[in-house]
């Protein structure tokens, strides 16, 4: 079975429609890239599944639990967790402070403050350095970490490379590489296109608001995803 | 002699405002509420005590302890029921709907107990004429000393709470981004509804103060939030716990010398300095602006 399930989702921003009718599977243990051009509605959607954006139309289940209007907070109960884009660290709190709050809220499971920064290296030295002064690539294994922490069943993760130097990058990914070994599904959404390809096991590319192209990886060449990414060709779905 | 006198009033008095200004500080930082009944449930507060020492022959201090939990669950309920609903369309609106509630608390007041004026003076014994004569100018008023006494332990208890528990921590979170918050599993309704009903509850213990030092009408109330306010700002509106307490003191001290200066001027004395630092470039009208922006 599916752990989520995306039937018919509508979003608005406004009289914006910025997903319109979208469905989509995601299996227990798979890492899904979104991918597509600014405004395709990839942002909109993660925000919708973590529950920070309230649908206008359509169904979000979760492990078979309707969860379409359930409030942010619960839905990290259940074990959902988003990295938001822009990594939105609380600027104040310490690091180990951005951890604990996140920690104490969410599920109990093998993630803890001690194990998340055993993953994070980096992060050991900065515990009791306020976010507001981290570097980006510090910023965002914070963010990273601090999701973790909730112990997610499934983590949704939003451009996570954006306005990071190539090597934070290199960082951000090696550590994700692990948690995806372990067995996490994730939904991310990559502006770089050789990434998401590398890391995800199917890629799933929107154009403004709809999915125009799928498929397993491997199984999609560049060109294809490039020419939807742009709208070149309205290429029906490859089925995964 | 006189001066140094003036000054220790000065921030005797100003623990009392700090400790009317604390709730409004926090409900403020962590929401942007400026709750405009702040000062009518305080009175509410000195009104509750004052209705079991009707019954009750004892201390208004003894008196409070039970009015304290009454105050605490009135403030968890006004978030839930009220404020929370008036939080969603925007700012303007919850001032509004405190303003309203101002009115509403007053009049009920009014019509329970008479607009008479009460006060807990004469209940609180002792404490509320003795002093300590240190010298022939200066002497300390024990119920001053007890004011400033309690509000560095509310201060500091509030600020241990908010930097060192879980509770604590989580409001700190939801203060600087709710939408994040609740992102990580903070319930940020559950939150408010706390943060208000801790802010209820303290400006209550600023009311039995404020019916010991004084008498009190149904209608105290905004008198009294105006000073809250005014100190508020001047400790930066909400932006750190003891910057408010400062703020106080500041707000306290310009009210006694500019009483020293001429017996008709302590009031005016405070809106002046509260005016100038509103008016001053690093001071509260930028952060005002910061914090609406």
């Amino acid at each position: 079975m599916s752990l989520l399930e995306i039937d018919r989702l509508g979003l608005r921003h406004g009289l914006l429609e910025a997903v319109r009718d979208l469905s989509l599977r995601v299996a227990e243990g798979e890492t899904v890239a979104l991918v597509g051009a600014n405004g395709a509605g990839k942002t909109t959607l993660l925000r919708a599944i973590a529950g920070a954006h309230r649908p206008s139309s359509g169904v979000l289940s979760f492990d078979g639990t309707d969860i379409t209007r359930m409030a942010a907070h619960r839905r990290v109960r259940l074990g959902i967790a988003l990295v938001p884009e822009g990594r939105r660290l609380f600027p104040a709190l310490t690091v180990e402070e951005n951890l604990l709050v996140a920690a104490q809220a969410g599920r109990a499971g093998r993630w803890t403050l001690e194990t998340v920064i055993e993953a994070f290296p980096m992060l050991a030295r900065l515990r009791r350095q306020r976010a507001a002064t981290l570097s980006g690539g510090e910023q965002q294994a914070t963010a990273i970490a601090r999701a973790l922490v909730t112990n997610p069943r499934l983590l949704l993760l939003d451009e996570v490379s954006l306005g990071l130097a190539p090597l934070a990058v290199d960082a951000v990914y090696e550590s994700l590489a692990r948690v995806i070994e372990e067995g996490a599904t994730i939904v991310l959404v990559e502006q770089d296109l050789s990434r998401a390809m590398n890391v995800a096991d199917r890629v799933v590319c929107m154009l403004e608001g709809r999915i125009v192209l799928e498929g397993a990886r491997g199984e999609l060449r560049r060109e294809q995803i490039t020419d939807a990414y742009f709208g070149l060709r309205r290429a029906g779905s490859v089925d995964a | 002699m006189t001066w140094v006198n003036d000054v220790v009033q000065g921030v005797m008095l100003g623990g009392f405002y700090g400790l009317l200004a604390c709730g409004l500080a926090l409900m403020f930082g962590l929401m942007r509420i400026i709750n405009l009944a702040h000062g009518d449930l305080a009175v509410l507060g000195a009104y509750l005590v004052y209705l079991l020492l009707e019954h009750w022959h004892t201390s208004p201090f003894l008196a409070f302890l039970p009015v304290l939990p009454a105050m605490l669950l009135i403030g968890y309920v006004l978030q839930r029921v009220l404020l929370e609903r008036s939080l969603r369309s925007g700012l303007l609106v919850p001032l509004l709907t405190t303003f309203g509630l101002s009115i509403v608390i007053q009049n009920l007041l009014d019509q329970g107990f008479s607009p008479d004026d009460r006060s807990l003076g004469a209940s609180a014994g002792g404490v509320a004429t003795a002093s300590w004569q240190i010298t022939s100018q200066l002497s300390i008023p024990a119920i001053g000393a007890l004011t400033l006494g309690v509000a560095i332990v509310i201060f500091g208890g509030l600020q241990l709470f908010l930097s060192r528990t879980r509770a604590g921590r989580q409001m700190r979170a939801t203060a600087q981004d709710p939408d994040t918050a609740e992102l990580v599993g903070i319930n940020s309704r559950a939150i408010y509804a706390r943060a208000t009903a801790i802010a209820v509850a303290i400006a209550a213990i600023g009311g039995v103060f404020l019916a010991i030092r004084s008498s009190f009408t149904p209608y105290s109330g905004p008198t009294y939030l105006i000073f809250a306010f005014e100190a508020v700002v001047i400790g930066g509106l909400g932006s750190s716990l003891w910057a408010t307490l400062a703020g106080g003191i500041v707000l306290g001290i310009a009210q006694t010398i500019g009483g020293q200066i001429n017996p008709e001027y302590p009031v005016l004395a405070g809106h002046i300095v509260f005016l100038v630092v509103l008016a001053s470039p690093r001071g509260g009208l930028l952060n005002l602006r910061r914090a609406t922006a």
